[in-house]
This record gives C-alpha cells, structure tokens and sequence, in this order.
C-alpha cells in the first residue's frame, strides 16, 4: 500500500487509506437505521397485492385499538400526489377510487410506537380492489389486447438512423447475416442496507434522512407532494449501505411517506423497510428482449446492423425514458458499422416499475450485440481478437448518432492489454465440492465493449451541476458538494483531488455533509459521473480558490506554499472566501434529442473481458474459473478503488449472467428473500484479475473518466459465449441458470467419460 | 414473556419436556429463528442449545459411532472420529451455510425439522443411521427412514427429544460419496442431493447398496428401486443407465422458486449414473469400466 | 428474563424477553449498532458477532442463550491503547488499507468473522478464506480485495507472533 506523509497532499494515482475507512471497519458509521431519533415512530406500508384495478375502500376494523396508530391516505397529501421524475404519473399514495397498476401500489401507510405494532395495524386495515385484467409480460404489452398506457402500451420510444434507408436490401446482399433474439431477465441491485428514510418536522420544516443515491431528486419529489417551497425541505444522505442505481429514485418514494407519516403522527418516523419488502417494492434492472441482424462482408468487415430494443419498463414511466436512451446508444456496440437501424421501445406492465441499475440499460444491449460477434466469429472463422480488431472504433471514427471519436479512445489497447494478460498462468480456480466428480467441458468467452461517461447527449448542460469549495476560519476547505459516497469512494477522491488541486495534505480537506440545506446541487450521482464530471468541478473550484489565495498571500506577504495558513488569514483579514463551479460542456458536443444524433457522451470508457467456464457435465453448474477485465478508466485517481469498482461490477455482471434471476407471476416477484434471490458468495466469486488503461480524457480530473458502471457490460456476453463454446449451443439468455442450460442440452447425449 | 427452560441435564429436558409438550424445543434456532420477528413468540422454550449429553460423541460397546443430537456442524467438522465412520457426513456438514450457520446448526435441529432440504438427511439415510428418541417412557430406537414421515414432519411423540444418532458400525467400510446440487456455492439451499454408499463383496459385486436423496421428494428418501437395481451386481456402463432410469422411479420432485422438477430428475438420473460409473471404474477385480 | 454474560470484555446483566433477537438487543436495547440487519434469515452475515469466539448470525439467536456466554461485537474488535487511541485489529487495519470496505454496511461482520477465523486457521490460503468468508455477503467489491486485505492481515498476525 502507498500511505502518503501526512503533511503532504494527498498523491493522485496511489492506494491512500479511504477517509471512511476507519468508521466502517470499527462500526461507528451511522446508517440511517443506526440513527437516534428520540420518540421516533415506525411506519409500514399498506400495499395493492393486485397487478391492476380500482381502489374501491380502505376500511379500518372496528375490534382494534387504533389509538396509538397513525393511519395516512392519499387525502393527507397537501401538494401533488406525485412522485416527482421525469413525468409525474406515478402516485405517492393510490387515493380511493384510483387506479392500482401493480401489487406493490401503496394505498395507506401506518405509524405506530414499534415496528411489531405498526406490522399489526397493517393487518387491520382491510381494502376492497375491483380487480381488471392486467398486462405482466412483454408480449401481453406488445398485443396491447389490454392497454395499460395510452393505446399501446409504449412508454417511450426512441430511434437511431444512419445511412438506413435501404437497411433490409443491404443487410440481404451481405455476406454474412447473423440474426439473434437475446433475453436479459430483471436484476435485483441487492445491496447489503436494505432502504429506509427518517423523516420528522421542525414546524413547518420537513427534514429527511436516509439510505439515498441522490439528494436534490428527493428534495425535488418532497417540494411538490408536501407543497413546500423549496427552503422548507432538508434532505440529507446518511452514510448509505450500497446503492447501484437502487437508490436513485425510490427513496423519492419512501421519504414522501415517511414525511407523510411524521406529519400525521407529530414525531419523527423511521419507515425501513425489510428484505421482502424492498425487494418485492423497490426497482430492479429492466428486463429486456433485444432482436439483433447484423450483416459482415466476406472477409468480417461490419456493413449493417438492424437492432429492436424493448424493455420491461413496468407500471410507470420513472426513468425507463432514460434507461432506454442509453440503451439504444451502446445497442450497435463500439464498432464502425455504416449502416444502422435502432429501434428501441420501453413497454408498459403491471409490474413495480424497473429502474436504475448499474450500467442503465447497456448491459442489457451489449449482452445482445457481443452474442452476436461470438456468432459471427464462430460462424466465419475468425479468431474473437481479429473479428475486434477489424471493426472496432478508433480515433477519428464514428459511432452510430454520427459521434467522431477523437480524445481517450482506449479501444485497441484494452484488446492489447487484455491479450497480453494471457500470458500469465490463471490463478487457481475453487476446487470442487463433494466426493462424486462429474466430468467438466471447458470454454472461453470474450466481449468487447464501450461505455458513455457522464449523462446522456445535452444532459449535463441542462443539469449544469454545481460545486462550492469554501475556506473555513481554521484554514481548513470545505467541499460542498451533492455528490454521495454509497461506498464508491467519492470523499476520498474528491479529498486527493482538492489537496492536489490546493497543495494542502488530507487534514486540511472536510467533506461537508451532503444535505440539501448546505450543499449546492451538483446533479445525482448516477451516470459514471461523479469523479469525471463532479471532480473536475471540485478541482475547477480548488484552483480557483488557490488563485485568489496566492493573490491574498502576495499582498499580505504570506507564504504561498502553505495555502491553509493564507486561507485562515484571508478568513480572519478580509471575510468568507468561497468559490462556486459550474458545469461546461467542452466545446465542439453537440447533440440533437430531435434526430439522435451528434455526441452521446462526454467521452466514452473501453473494456475487454475475457471469460472461462467449466460447466459440469452433469448438473450444468458452471464454475467461472478465470475472468480478466481490462478496463480504460482514463486516469485511476486512487488505484485500488477503482480496482474495487471494475471488480464489484464484474461479479455483479457474473451475477446476471449465471445465478441471479427474479422469477414473476402475473406481477409479482416469487423470490423476495435472500436466501431465494441469490447473490455471489465469496466462494462463487472467481479471482478477478483486473487491468487498468489509462487513456487520459481531457477534460476530466487529472484525465479521468468514468468506471462506475462499465464493467457492469461485458461479462456476462463473455460468460454466454464461454459456455456456447464449452457445450455447442447458442446461450441467448441470461441468467444462465442450469435449468436454463438443461433445456439447451436436451438433444445432447450424455457423455461417456468417466470422471 | 416467554417461559425460557434450560435444563442442566438431559433427565431434566425429558421431565420438561413431559410437563410443556406444547413449549418450542430450541437448539441452535438456524432454522426456527427465521422469520420468529414476525411471529408470535413462543409460549415456552426448551433450550437445549450445548446440553453436554447432547454433545457426545463416542463409541458405544459394540463399536457403533453415537453422535449427540446437540452437535453442531462444526462440532461433526472437527471430529476425527466423524471422519473416519462417516466421511459423507462431513461433507454435507461442510457444504451447510457457512461457519456462522455451521456454529449453530445441529445434526437434532435438522433431524427434527425434517425439511426435504435438509443437508444431512440423505446422508443419514444412506448410513443407515439410527435416531435415539427419549420420551418419559423411555428409549425407543428409530431407522431414520421411519423417523422422517412426510414433509417437516417425523415419527417424534410431543413428549419425546431426539437425543442421538448412531451410524452403523461398518459405517466406516463403506464407500460412501456425497454430492449436493445447490443454488451456488455456499450458503445455498439444495436442488439435488445425493448421498450414495455400498459395499463390495469379493467378486466385485455391490452389496448393502444404500442411496439417500433429498430436495426431489416431500422428504428426503431411500431411492429403493435403484437400490434394488445395484444389489448383487457388477457395476459398469449398462447398469448405471439402469439405475438411472430406475431412479426416476424413485422421487417425485417439484417446480419451486429455486429449480424445476424436469431438471431434478433429469439430474438425479447423471449423478446416479456417473456414481454407478465411477464404482466401475474404481473396481479391483473388473474391467468393465465404460 | 435476567441474563449475565460478557460484552466487549465487560460483564453485562440485562433484564430481557428472552425469545427477543440478540441483533435487536444489541441495537435497541445496548445501543451497538455495529451489529446490522441484512435480511433477517441468517444469509447475508451482516448481523454476525463472535460468541464464546465463535461468528454466528445474531439475528437468529434469541437472546436468552447468551447467559453465560462472551460475546465480541464490532465494538469490542479494536482495542484501546495506553493512551486512548484505538488500535485495529490486523484484520481491520488491512481492510482500511486494502480498499476491503465499500459501502461499509457488510464490513463488520466481515471483520469479525474473518478475525475469528483467522485466529483459528492462521495459515488459510485464498481459496480456504473464500470458503470462510462464505457467510458474509458483500455486494460491492466482488471480494477481491477483501481476500487481498485478509492474506495481508494473516501475514501481518504472523509477523507479530514471530516477534
């Protein structure tokens, strides 16, 4: 490990200890569970348990003692009974008489002295739905027999053109056409801290607190159902148990009720929920079918791609708009391909709505068009790097919406770096477990992929986020900023950044508390954004603060070179000193919402993810035995947290493709529990072996670029094409579950090897 | 509240459990405590988590192995003694949760709990092993196949504790083989398990062929038919595809939330077949391998 | 139900329900909440202290089984030095320094049951330590380098009882 002396400014690119660190590892971090809040209440909320229909009544039994319960309805609601996105259709509460679109609606909410007393109260209340015919797949969406958005059933739908006019006449002269059909099934984000929110009151001040991704999203949701202005609601992020796009947007939803809940009641409410509930209630990764052609000529160049996206965006809009976007934008993947269709449409059911995870509907296209050239590879008899190489987008190309690629474009080196880690003995795959070994067939897999920094197209103009740095009486500097740390790493980073930035070490660097009362709106954090765009901005204002104190430091004869000293005498002499940054876009992005055309992205990140599998000859489990991952960060500000972001998103990946399935029946997710809905054990995890490229962008903090969500793209590709190349059979899906490989096998006769 | 009974001795648990047949027994409360928050509590317990009676292992006269109900899966982890009469049983016991279930779990919690999944069912099933239930009548001995009678529920009176199990003393002569098909790992509730164990007699021939299965029926079973295929045979290629086919008659499996009944039987039938093939290819005196 | 035990090196007497869950004793009722809830069925580890030096889920133990026991939380890992400070347990200081904590909510019961396990099998190599750690779920790091972090820790304790 590389500790940094204590009085020198933290170094950019080593393994610091991380600043939240020691609390963590000694359990003094506060939670929003681990909270005091005297005479708090616990809240529990009433939900539909129907897929769809009206909310006739809500009647309270006679033979219970309601005196120590609050019970809260849609009447309570004293501004909008919305929660505030990106369209304001989805309700905080289904008021009587409404409609209900999925099981987990919230009809009521309840607030009693404990959690036991509260759950009881639940029981008491009893709800008359007239059930209506529900839509809960994508095909029952696409039929539209039963409309449940406008008259058929599209949330959103969104195009990609280029030189397409004559897509299907080109696509049947080429050469080569590989067709495919690719199912990616919902993903629960699982983090460990289950969501809840603390909401109480201070008159006519709404405060909230609690396991969340984004404050300003909450405080923006709270502003329009409480019909409060805006300096009348106080959202502040506890320390928060992992969130990976789960707690982007729901805890907009849990925090109306919690505040909706303290209102009534007159005291603080905890509403957290548990396992089942969160995973039964809040989002998930949206369930996609993505139909792929692809045309190749002869000797494997890429002519022509023709790709339909549909997602499961469920009940209601929420960010599935956005999701899709992003969606399609990856959907024709990181190759020069000169003529390109893209259709993408985000579909309407009555499941809880899916939402924001990791990777935001890339993972979902890549699965698709990476399947693809496996095929393409197997089918023209081209080694996978080669098949890469000879297609893949470089410096001065274009992507599908017209983008030229000219800064940062790790494309070639990823494949090289990759390639040359072959080289390398594996390390140790697990051993087997049990006494009675059964043959194994072995494959590898390989994907290749990209994937946009920062929000999409226009995105972070419109957001335009913000940083403050401030210069605190003790010469110490404040960073105000809305970013959250969910366990990314973002105070320490930021922490490197500004004591880079000021020539001040660690010490001299407080991270202010993210609350929407102290801190400017920075934009979410969500995006792969937060150290490209966000850093950049805290190192924007660092220097410009360290301007103005090397300008007070010459006039009043200090020394420049201890900038901490200078800001205490600037405080003291001359009055508050702070400096406020605002996001610019580099020149030269453009982007068209119109056409879908011009820069998607900021600047892109590159992968390479090279997978091998045994799959057992007799169960088809299948054991990850090596999985490397080169990735092209741009710059690793701190080497071992973005090792720890490529490796988390793998396993994740890993997840996705072989073991995490969330089963539903007409609406309803089967597995709410972690012991059914599973994620990776250490002992399923393979060793990651993890490299860093660093093709500095620009315009990001020391030329860093986004990490977060890449590696959350590529392995599960590598894991499907690893096991087609293991047992012979195209895996289309994901997860690929040995029941899933079972089917694929049927026709296959068992080997007669002996173990 | 909750009336909490520790008895200090195993004679003291049989009276309590005579007087409060109505009162929860608690071991290591891995399987009972799941969910308990949003239960009522019990009226009463009989926590008998650690009874030293409870926790013996030992020999008996004649040579039989008799592990106390009260063990725990580390306890049957570290136990030479285990290791040596029932090598199987430690590899279920290893493949249970994790170390913190492990801790806590007992070999009486799984026996008395008998879920269809429970990890060392099949294992005490293909041993042979023998269940020691203490009532106020006293002792009564129970083949574990009369023990488990239908799905979580066993041949226990209300006023009896399982006290001991007791593997057969040519336990140790067996060629025994454990396999379990999990949802991952660890910490994986099974799909498939197989326990499998027999003798051979001089010609080569199985004998006393014992299979224990779970997660493919309501209990975890014998699998007879198969059993009956393999007695008396010579192991190699066409009699594991017999018994594999046989085996199909032995379990009724059904689709749930972690695995489908297509894929258990189907899985059942290789794990059958590649143990019938690996005892031919294991064998000293044939060559009939595959 | 009056229990006695020792918590953190320290004799508690504690007047409870006794079917009560020891995590909801610990976080209610003795204000540690180190100890946190996962999921509530003995998967995630989250919950885990040490008992009589032993990990287990305590939100499967119901609390009148701790009388007479010693319990470790989260709490009572790092010691406190001559002059106050606090003094991390190897396996905490490797986890700090290893990039071993993320989001941070699994982290205790890692570094209690990894503590635990370590002292009992100070020679466990990665594969052996991926098996140990097996009940702690972590969803951040993929659990490279907490394994990193844990080889470190065993070195280092091996170190210091070399000295």
């Amino acid at each position: 490990m590389s500790k940094d002396h204590e009085d020198a400014p933290m170094t950019i690119g080593g393994s610091p200890d991380r600043v939240d660190g020691v609390p963590k590892v000694t359990g003094t971090a506060l939670y929003v569970d681990d909270l005091e809040a005297p005479g708090a209440w616990h809240g529990a909320t009433l939900r539909s348990d129907v897929p769809r229909g009206r909310f006739v009544s809500l009647t309270r039994a006679a033979d219970f003692d309601w005196s120590d319960v609050v019970v809260v309805t849609a009447d309570d609601i004293a501004g909008q009974n919305v929660v505030a996105l990106i369209e304001d259709d989805q309700p905080s509460l289904v008021p009587v008489g409404g409609m209900i679109c999925h099981r987990e609606e919230a009809l009521a909410l309840v607030a009693a002295p404990t959690r036991a007393a509260a759950r009881a109260a639940l029981a008491h209340l009893t709800v008359v739905v007239d059930a209506l015919p529900a839509v809960t797949t994508l095909d029952a969406a696409l039929r539209a027999d039963v409309a449940v958005h406008n008259d058929d059933n599209v949330l959103k739908r969104l195009e990609i053109h280029r030189n397409d006019d004559d897509i299907d006449e080109i696509l049947a002269r080429c050469a080569h056409v590989i067709e495919g059909t690719y199912e990616t099934g919902a993903q629960e984000q699982m983090y460990i801290e289950p969501q809840g929110i603390l909401a109480e009151w201070r008159g006519e001040t709404c405060r909230v607190t609690g396991s969340l991704q984004c404050p300003y999203y909450v405080h923006k949701a709270l502003v329009m159902l409480l019909g409060l202005p805006d300096d009348q609601v106080v959202v502040t992020q506890a320390v928060t148990g992992g969130g990976f796009g789960g707690k982007e947007e729901y805890p907009s939803m849990i925090a109306g009720h919690a505040a909706l809940l303290a209102r009534a009641a007159g005291r603080p409410i905890k509403l957290i929920y548990d396992r089942a509930e969160d995973i039964a209630a809040t989002t998930k990764r949206h369930p996609a079918r993505v139909h792929h052609r692809l045309g190749l000529d002869a000797d494997g160049q890429l002519v022509a791609a023709d790709i339909d996206v549909l997602l499961d965006g469920g009940a209601y809009v929420t960010l599935s708009p956005v999701v899709l976007s992003r969606a399609i934008l990856h959907a024709a993947g990181p190759y020069r391909i000169p003529h390109v269709r893209i259709v993408g449409r985000a579909l309407a059911t009555n499941t809880p709505p899916h939402g924001a995870f990791r990777g935001f509907g890339a993972p979902q296209t890549t699965f698709a068009y990476e399947r693809q050239m496996q095929k393409a590879s197997r089918a023209l008899g081209i080694d996978a790097f080669e098949l890469r190489r000879k297609n893949l987008l470089r410096s001065g190309d274009s992507t599908a919406t017209g983008q030229v690629l000219t800064d940062s474009v790790g494309s070639d080196a990823v494949l090289d770096t990759l390639s040359a880690a072959l080289e390398r003995a594996a390390p140790p795959a697990a051993a087997r477990l049990g006494s009675l070994h059964s043959p194994v067939r072995r494959g590898r897999g390989l994907a290749f992929c990209f994937h946009g920094s920062g929000f999409t197209g226009s995105g972070e103009q419109r957001l335009a986020g913000r940083v403050t740095v401030a210069c605190l009486p003790s010469g110490d500097f404040e960073i105000r900023s809305s970013s959250t740390d969910i366990g990314q790493g973002m105070l320490t980073i930021f922490s490197q950044i500004a004591s880079q930035a000021l020539g001040v070490p660690a010490a001299r660097i407080v991270l202010s508390e993210p609350s929407t009362e102290r801190v400017p709106d920075s934009g979410p954090t969500v995006a792969s954004r937060t150290c490209m765009i966000v850093g950049r901005l805290v190192e924007r204002a660092c220097l410009a603060l360290a301007e103005q104190l090397r300008a007070h430091a010459a006039a009043n004869r200090l020394d420049a070179t201890d900038l901490a000293t200078v800001a205490a005498h600037r405080v003291a002499h001359a009055g508050p000193l702070a400096e406020t940054c605002e996001h610019e876009s580099p020149p030269g992005v453009e982007w068209s919402d119109e056409t879908y055309t011009g820069a998607a992205y900021p600047v892109f990140g590159w992968a390479a993810c090279l997978v091998d599998v045994a799959v057992d000859e007799d169960t088809r489990e299948v054991v990850v035995e090596r999985c490397i991952h080169a990735v092209d960060v741009g710059r690793a500000i701190h080497r071992r947290i973005v090792e720890g972001q490529i490796e988390g998103g793998t396993l994740q990946a890993l997840g996705w493709a072989l073991w995490e399935a969330v089963p539903y029946d007409d609406g309803r997710v089967l597995n709410p529990s972690m012991t059914d809905c599973i994620i990776p054990t250490s002992a399923d995890a393979p060793e990651l072996e993890t490299l860093l490229v660093e093709m500095p962008f620009a315009h990001g903090p020391h030329g860093a670029k986004g990490v977060g969500e890449i590696p959350m793209d590529g392995p599960a590709a590598a894991v499907a094409g690893a096991i087609e190349d293991a047992l012979g059979v195209a895996c289309d899906v994901v997860p690929l579950l040995p029941e899933v490989l079972d089917v694929l096998l049927v026709d296959q006769p068992p080997q007669e090897t002996l173990a | 509240m909750t009336d909490w009974i520790r008895p200090t001795s195993l004679a003291e648990a049989v009276d309590a459990r005579r007087d409060h047949p109505d009162y929860l027994v608690l071991a290591g409360g891995t399987d009972v405590m799941v969910g308990a928050i949003d239960r009522p509590a019990p009226i009463g317990v009989i926590d008998i988590f650690g009874l030293p009676e409870l926790c013996v292992c030992e020999h008996d006269d004649e040579g039989r192995l008799r592990l106390g109900a009260g063990m725990s899966y580390a306890h049957l982890l570290g136990d030479a003694r285990v290791a040596a009469a029932a090598p199987a049983l430690v590899e279920s016991a290893r493949e249970i949760g994790a170390l913190q279930i492990q801790a806590r779990g007992t070999l009486g919690g799984n026996l008395g709990t008998c879920s269809p999944v429970g990890d060392t069912l099949p294992v005490l099933l293909a041993l042979d092993a023998e269940i020691e239930l203490r009532g106020p009548d006293g002792t009564r001995w129970l083949p574990v196949d009369d023990f488990c009678t239908g799905y979580r529920t066993t041949a226990l009176a209300a006023d009896e504790l399982i006290v001991s199990v007791r593997l057969p003393v040519d336990s140790s002569s067996r060629e025994q083989v454990w396999r379990k098909v999990g949802t991952r790992r660890a910490q994986s509730i099974s799909k498939v398990m197989l326990c499998a164990s027999t003798h051979r007699r001089d010609d080569g021939r199985l004998a006393d062929v014992r299979i224990g299965l779970g997660a493919i029926a309501a209990r975890p079973l014998r699998a007879r038919a198969t059993e009956a295929v393999l007695e008396g045979a010579l192991p190699d290629g066409p009699l594991a595809a017999r018994a594999a086919q046989a085996v199909l008659n032995d379990i009724a499996p059904i689709d749930d939330v972690r695995s489908r009944a297509d894929y258990r039987r189907a899985t059942t039938a290789r794990l059958i077949r590649r143990w019938v093939l690996h005892l031919a290819q294991t064998s000293t005196t044939t060559n009939t391998g595959s | 139900m009056k229990l006695r035990f020792r918590l953190n090196d320290e004799d508690k007497e504690l007047d409870v329900e006794p079917f009560r869950r020891l995590l909801d004793v610990l976080r209610e009722d003795l204000h540690l909440t180190g100890s946190k809830e996962g999921c509530g069925e003995g998967e995630c580890g989250a919950c885990t202290v040490l008992i009589d030096g032993a990990p287990v889920n305590s939100c499967l133990v119901p609390v009148a089984q701790l009388d007479g026991h010693d319990i470790r939380t989260i709490e009572g890992l790092a010691r406190q030095g001559t002059d106050g400070e606090v003094l991390l347990d190897e396996v905490q200081q490797a986890l700090v320094s290893f990039g071993g904590t993320q989001c941070g909510i699994c982290t205790p019961g890692i570094a209690l049951c990894a503590s635990a396990a370590l002292t009992r099998e100070p020679n466990a190599d990665r594969a052996r330590l991926r098996e140990l750690l097996a009940g702690n779920l972590c969803r951040c790091t993929g659990y490279q380098l907490i394994i990193d972090a844990l080889v470190d820790a065993a070195s280092t304790r091996r170190g210091n009882s070399k000295r």
